[in-house]
């Protein structure tokens, strides 16, 4: 019994300590963002500071159109999670509840999709989203729409994958019993499934917003109007060959991160129950 | 380059793997409070866009700024110089990017397997080690073939870390994988083809990797 409990104490104290050297690395992003110039330079730097200042912050905003950028970055997430949950959550079911021929190599191709290196793509993409923006204007180069589609594409392979489980996990009972008692596909898509299925949502969508929120390739390479940027144009702002402006850097990277961590904690309880319903069988 | 490409994806993974399945076994060992605290700095770690993350860590490792040279007393030592530390660092931001996924996944896997089967299996006699390995792990097996498989899609392309912190390829390309090879080709030297022709072989590889454990597990009786 005495064994047990100093088991307890040295698990929960490595747990600890763990999670202490995991966050260390936001905390340090975090408190260097909030650090006046000069102890940004010191050669000895504290993981304190006596002095917080929003300088960094200042500077960071000061960059010509970030709120834009921002807004730009914000809208084309959220347009790329909304319908990725919509079209993966209608493919996972066709994929999972539906055997038809060529299933199988439909779902390895998903597989394949996500393994082409996305840098690899840049340039066939570059041509056809210039080429599409000459009948389409919307989906053409320098538009969010172009970016939009890309991250759609991009993401839907990985979101169907993982929804597919949380398909697999409801029981057909379910919906057997739902069609006995008269309703229809939609219905039952709609009314059963849908609600079943939504932690898996919730952490698919996570992957979505994700892949949107961090691209660096694709809106560097389409986005040729200094008007549509979105938010990683506005960090490289601070990125230079010598001299980085750590404050500045640090401040950025923090704004950056913080819609990632509101979206994460926001879904976080559904993505742990919802990873955990995706294996059950 | 194609050598350096696999060992440090490798090295990766297999890294992301093994620290993300101790968290998950110890997450199972532990209090609410120490659980809920893991749970929430590893869901930091994995929100963190892959060039705050790659910023922040750069940051830390600065030559002459950095906090850790001046708590190891080694100010003015370059981290990035030599290819092998280099490659080390920027797998250590990967494995901090990567391993809450398998940690979150494989701990809801282990959640998920009922306490029922577990007290039969004690009941039966069996000890630690056999439960673990006749019990957990085939239960486990599907969540660990997803875990496996993102892992090394994932790790073989990563593309982010490596191009930020060396700097496109390190010190006279010391540190080029083979992605970040296509897109120097394709973008600073022009020559897209050849770049594009790097993305094929790279797919081919992964494909090659991934129908082989596709194979493995259909012959221990599992399917897609």
């Amino acid at each position: 019994m005495h064994d047990r409990r100093v088991g307890r104490l040295v698990a929960n104290t490595v747990a600890v300590l763990a999670a202490a050297v995991v966050a260390f690395p936001l905390y340090w992003m975090v408190l260097s963002a909030f650090k006046p110039d000069d102890e940004i330079n010191s050669a000895h730097p504290r993981p304190w500071t006596w002095a917080p200042t929003l300088g960094n912050f200042r500077d960071a905003l000061g960059v010509n159109g970030f709120g834009g950028y921002f807004l730009n970055s914000l809208l084309v997430a959220s347009v790329v999670v909304v319908l990725s949950a919509g079209i993966a959550f209608l493919a996972a079911v066709a994929l999972t509840r539906f055997h038809f021929r060529f299933r199988t190599t439909i779902l390895v191709m998903f597989l394949v999709a996500q393994m082409v290196p996305v840098e690899a793509l840049t340039i066939p993409l570059f041509f056809l989203v210039r080429d599409m923006g000459t009948a389409v204007p919307q989906i053409g180069l320098s538009t969010l729409g172009s970016l939009m589609l890309v991250h759609l594409a991009f993401s839907l392979p990985f979101a169907i994958w993982m929804l597919r489980g949380f398909v697999a996990a409801v029981p057909d009972t379910l919906e057997e019993a739902a069609r006995l008692d008269g309703a229809n596909r939609f219905t039952i898509l709609w009314r059963i499934l849908f609600p079943l299925v939504a932690p898996g949502l919730a952490a698919t969508s996570v992957f979505s917003f994700i892949t949107a929120w961090n691209d660096f390739v694709f809106a560097k390479t389409f986005l040729l109007d200094p008007d549509t940027q979105t938010l990683p144009s506005a960090l490289m702002v601070f990125f230079k060959p010598d001299e980085n402006d750590w404050g500045g850097i640090m401040a950025a990277s923090t704004l950056m991160t913080v819609p990632v961590l509101v979206f994460f904690v926001l879904v976080q309880r559904h993505m742990v129950s919802g990873l955990g319903g995706a294996v059950k069988d | 380059m194609l050598t350096q490409t696999v060992v440090f994806a490798a090295g990766c993974v297999v890294a992301t793997l093994a620290v993300g399945a101790a968290f998950a076994v110890l997450l199972t060992r532990v209090g609410k409070w120490p659980r809920l605290i893991l749970m929430f700095s590893a869901l930091g770690a994995w929100a963190a866009p892959a060039m705050t993350g790659a910023t922040v860590w750069m940051f830390l490792f600065d030559t002459n700024l950095g906090l850790v040279n001046d708590v190891l007393g080694m100010d003015g030592h370059n981290w990035m110089y030599d290819k092998w530390p280099a490659f080390a660092l920027v797998g250590a931001v990967v494995v901090w990017h990567s391993f809450p996924f398998v940690m979150i996944t494989l701990y809801a896997g282990i959640q998920a397997i009922p306490t029922s089967v577990l007290e039969a299996a004690r009941l039966d006699g069996a000890g630690t080690w056999a439960t673990f390995r006749r019990v957990m792990l085939p239960m486990l097996r599907p969540v660990l073939t997803i875990v496996v498989i993102q892992s090394v899609i994932w790790d073989f392309k990563v593309f982010t870390q490596v191009y930020v912190m060396t700097a496109g390829g390190g010190i006279a390309g010391q540190n080029l994988t083979l992605n970040v090879y296509a897109y120097q080709q394709a973008f600073s030297a022009e020559d897209y083809s050849l770049g594009a022709a790097i993305g094929v072989v790279m797919t081919l590889l992964l494909v090659v990797v991934t129908a082989f454990y596709i194979r493995a597990l259909r012959r221990t009786g599992e399917g897609l």
